[in-house]
């Protein structure tokens, strides 16, 4: 249970937030054939393409509606329209995913009703699905940009159906997730007979594979048929606290039940997972994830010697935070300074004293005793100078390689994770000298002797004081 | 004080560039960048540019006023090295919120420059405008007119909010507030008749290191670079130098410019990429100075530490030389870096197949074609997937360019080298030359190329079926 506060100051310093607009376009990302694009000046967009490449280390589609100043003032149903038109003609896409910004956001653009109008213009973009979501960036922070698109594209393309796949399950999975994970959890899913389609789905696009030609949309993804058939499943699975509100939103249009998983890191979070999916299909746990869980209860053992007691300074994003957070604590460690980007349900009921919603200076300032720094690239500075062990975890992760390919969930990620963590905490052990043990024996020794003196002052008859 | 939309004019209005000065008064107002197309548009915004144009100055607390957006997603990227303060690559941002953006961002700002001075102590603090602040009215210049009073300390404002225009108005406008706020207001401890300054140059991965030890040995210093790997006093007083290096193109021109006018300083435009560059930038540095009163014999010992470092450069050059004649590279690159690397790479013995000129000016290009010859191949728009095909192909060997387009080839299986400002190795002066042609030619015969052209066996049996089935 942790106390919720916003820091209370002018200037962030060292943001750990990124905004909404590209948490969107990441969004749109895992749709296939798709160009996400930003509605604001080029800038928008250039930042958001250099941090995605920089992270994935993949050519990312990213398009932008250029507003300079004269249109944005007289509003940017020009722009929209052009760049639709310009991105149709070159790239041919199914979807068009359009994300406001700060920008077109203070002007007020009401962007519902241009995309009405320019349908109305162009019959040719009939085939063409444009999902548009408001992300002003004065708001909220990347998973809340991811969360809004999400909903959006549920909105504009899930019906109804009558006719059931009855294998299939929706998953719909939170910013949190690398495409590694998603693999994952999408071998551990059809390991019970069902097959899974992810809403949105960056493994297909972002996993980093060789594509056989050039697409300058994205290159792979959830595609338009199954975008349009979520309806047909016979559940779906929302993974992370921020696709709730796009769970309900799928189960409001289509019927289709969901269930709510807030992570799937740790045992016994896994545990609930698979047990769900076995009484879903009606199937038995496969031997193979027998046998996972058996090597992770067998990597908890042997790690726990090295991870109990650490304090852990963690800046992460609310899912990924409280994903991470519960799996350190069940590995023994103690969150003592927690920073994290926005609000979420979550935050109250992670297991640290505070929970504050602010920036890698505030984390900087709480993690001078910590034993381990957890947060994304941006700590590299804040571990220098605190001389603090650092695991990089969430966006942008753009100083070392296979941010895609790091697996964080399932029995298997999890035991990843658990010797990640202990040979982090391994590689600093410090070799035992004659002088360790002097001083901390002095100050056990002072408190004792201070305890010692109180207790003779109230009788008097103490040989410790002769 | 010149409106916003004053400055850019002015800006747009260059003497000493002759392609604008040959442009009629309409389309001079038009300013030199493209219209942007909405939907097929790439590369950064003004603020973008002011920011790399300035944030090198590394004891400075740079503060961006805006959204999360501008400072959040994109801070402390850049390859700008320090030699000490690493403050510049602390990121500041008002990071305003939606009451903000209705009640009016200036007290969050003016707080916030307060928290800075009390927290870091910085010599000054840059206040970078943005667009949503910018659209709202925040009076930035106001604040940071108030703030220096306040404070005793000088607060800058960069009035460069991104919808302005591209990132190379940016530096310009960068370059202006350098010119009204900060220029001329310090006094350097003393001076020598070798004082020099060098306009435009970003120290990025270092890059001014390599030409520092040249400059050392022939006693000339560098008394303000504008802006690598400097001191917020060293652009204050760099109006005492006795003549100055214009090294990134056209990106600080004005700089150069109004110091010639108004301190009398004089300046050429120089790389030093390339190994013939180099020397001859080395050679101008030294007849201005002398120019300007400093001793003969500085020709002559910068002529004979010309012999000598490209006699090393063409031996170190030389060993690469037989692996890289006659290989073709395909170079995407904004502005300086085209003509300057063109000269670097035939000096390697490589054939040049294709030059973007997005960024460059028509001076850049012509330069290019007396570099390249008149046929030479300029991209003016190169698309992602022209370039693919053009590896694809096998029309190029390998492809210099940004960190964006590297995908482009490596998808493709061929290889590239960055020479961006993200890059990790530095490429400038004589030593950097060697280093680059040493990184292509280690790019080029690299063993992951054959391991991942070799189909699996599985597929490479389906081809010999269709082609047995062909026949």
């Amino acid at each position: 249970m942790a106390v919720v506060n916003t820091n209370h100051k002018s200037c962030t310093v060292n943001p750990l937030k990124m905004s909404q607009p590209i948490g969107a376009a990441l969004a749109f990302m895992g749709l296939n054939n798709c160009m996400p694009t930003l509605h604001g000046s080029q800038g928008c967009t250039s930042f958001g393409l250099v941090l995605f490449v920089r992270h994935f280390r993949e050519m990312i589609p990213m398009q932008t509606t250029a507003m300079n100043e004269v249109n944005t003032i007289l509003g940017g149903m020009d722009n929209i329209e052009q760049a639709i038109m310009n991105i149709w003609e070159r790239t041919k896409p199914d979807v068009i995913g359009l994300a406001s910004t700060g920008l077109t956001e203070t002007k007020g653009d009401d962007v519902d009703a241009y995309i009405k109008l320019i349908r109305g213009k162009h019959p040719e973009l009939a085939e063409t699905v444009i999902i548009y979501a408001s992300t002003p960036d004065y708001v909220g922070a990347f998973q809340d940009g991811w969360s809004k698109a999400a909903v959006r594209i549920i909105e504009e393309t899930a019906v109804p159906c009558q006719v059931k796949q009855v294998n299939r399950v929706n998953v719909l999975p939170g910013s949190h997730l690398t495409p590694a994970d998603i693999d994952e959890i999408r071998e551990i899913i059809e390991s019970f007979g069902l097959f899974a389609v992810f809403i949105p789905d960056i493994s297909g696009s972002l996993d980093g594979h060789i594509p056989e030609d050039f697409t300058p949309t994205t290159l792979g993804g959830t595609t338009l048929v199954e975008l349009r058939t979520m309806g047909a499943a016979r559940a779906t699975i929302a993974i992370g606290e921020q696709i709730h509100a796009a769970a309900i939103e799928l189960e409001m249009k289509t019927g289709v039940p969901y269930t709510i998983f807030d992570r799937l890191t740790g045992l016994d979070a896994n545990d609930n997972f698979l047990q769900f999916l076995s009484n879903l299909s009606g199937k038995p746990v496969a031997l193979k994830y027998r046998r996972q869980r058996s090597q992770l209860q067998d990597a908890m053992l042997d790690a726990h010697f090295f991870t109990g007691g650490k304090k852990i300074a963690i800046g992460a994003e609310p899912d990924l935070l409280w994903s991470l957070g519960n799996f350190l604590t069940e590995m023994g460690c103690e969150l003592s300074a927690v920073v994290t980007t926005t609000q979420s349900p979550l935050l109250e009921k992670i297991p640290a004293q505070e929970v504050l919603i602010g920036d890698l200076e505030d984390l900087e300032m709480r993690a001078k005793d910590c034993d381990l720094l957890i947060t994304h690239s941006h700590g590299r500075q804040m571990a220098e100078r605190l001389h603090l062990p650092f695991l990089r975890f969430g966006i942008p992760n753009f100083d070392r390689l296979g941010a895609a390919h790091k697996l964080s969930v399932g029995y298997r990620g999890t035991k990843e994770l658990v010797f990640e963590l202990a040979n982090t905490f391994l590689a600093e052990d410090h070799e035992a000298t004659p002088d360790s043990w002097r001083e901390s024996f002095q100050e056990i020794g002072t408190e004792l002797s201070s305890e010692a003196h109180s207790t003779c002052a109230s009788n008097g008859s103490c040989s410790s004081c002769n | 004080m010149a409106s916003l939309n004053e400055k850019v004019q002015d800006v747009f209005n260059e003497p000493a560039c002759d392609k604008n000065q040959a442009k009629g008064e309409k389309e001079r107002k038009k300013g030199c960048t493209k219209q942007l197309t909405p939907g097929a548009a790439a590369g950064g915004c003004a603020f973008d540019g002011a920011k790399i144009a300035l944030q090198p100055i590394t004891d400075v607390a740079h503060l961006v006023h805006g959204p999360i957006a501008c400072e959040g997603n994109g801070w402390d990227n850049r390859g700008s090295k320090s030699s000490d303060s690493k403050l510049y690559r602390t990121g500041f941002t008002t990071d305003i919120s939606e009451l903000d953006v209705i009640y009016g961002g200036e007290k969050r700002l003016y707080k916030s420059i307060r928290e800075i001075i009390e927290k870091y102590d910085p010599p000054a603090v840059f206040v970078y405008q943005t667009c949503v602040t910018a659209l709202i009215g925040d009076d930035i210049e106001a604040v940071c007119k108030a703030a220096t009073t306040k404070f005793c300390k000088p607060i800058i404002p960069i009035n460069a909010p991104g919808f302005v225009g591209a990132k190379n108005l940016g530096n310009k406008l960068a370059g202006e507030a350098l010119l009204e706020y900060v220029i001329g207001t310090q006094e350097p401890e003393f001076t020598t008749p070798y004082d020099i300054n060098i306009i435009g140059e970003y120290n990025l991965a270092g890059e001014l290191w390599q030409i520092k030890p040249l400059l050392d040995e022939l006693g000339i210093r560098i008394l303000s670079c504008i802006s690598g790997d400097a001191k917020y006093k060293e652009v204050a007083y760099s109006h005492r130098a006795k003549a100055a290096m214009m090294v990134c193109s056209k990106a600080m021109i004005n700089v150069a410019r109004k110091m010639e006018e108004r301190y009398n300083i004089p300046f050429f435009e120089g790389s030093f990429y390339g190994i013939t560059d180099t020397s001859e930038s080395l050679r101008q540095i030294a007849k201005l100075l002398v120019q300007q009163g400093a001793s003969e014999e500085l020709l002559s010992r910068t002529e004979k530490l010309i012999f000598r470092e490209e006699t090393r450069a063409w031996k170190g050059i030389n060993r690469y030389r037989p692996k890289l004649q006659g290989k073709k590279v395909l170079l995407i690159t904004g502005g300086v870096k085209s003509w300057s690397v063109v000269s670097a790479l035939q000096e390697g013995g490589m054939e040049i197949v294709g030059t973007s000129v997005k960024k460059s000016t028509d001076e850049d290009k012509d330069k290019i074609k007396e570099l390249m010859g008149e046929d030479a191949h300029m991209f003016d728009d190169m698309r992602p997937r022209d370039m693919y095909a053009m590896l694809k192909e096998c029309r190029a060997d390998i492809m210099l360019s940004g960190g964006r387009s590297q995908f482009v080839a490596l998808k493709v299986k061929m290889p590239w080298l960055d020479i961006n400002q993200e890059r990790h190795h530095a490429y400038a002066g004589y030593v950097g030359m060697v280093e680059l042609v040493k990184q292509i030619e280690q790019a080029l015969y690299h063993p992951v190329w054959a391991q991942v052209r070799k189909p699996a066996p599985w597929e490479a049996e389906l081809s010999d079926i269709t082609e047995a089935k062909a026949a």
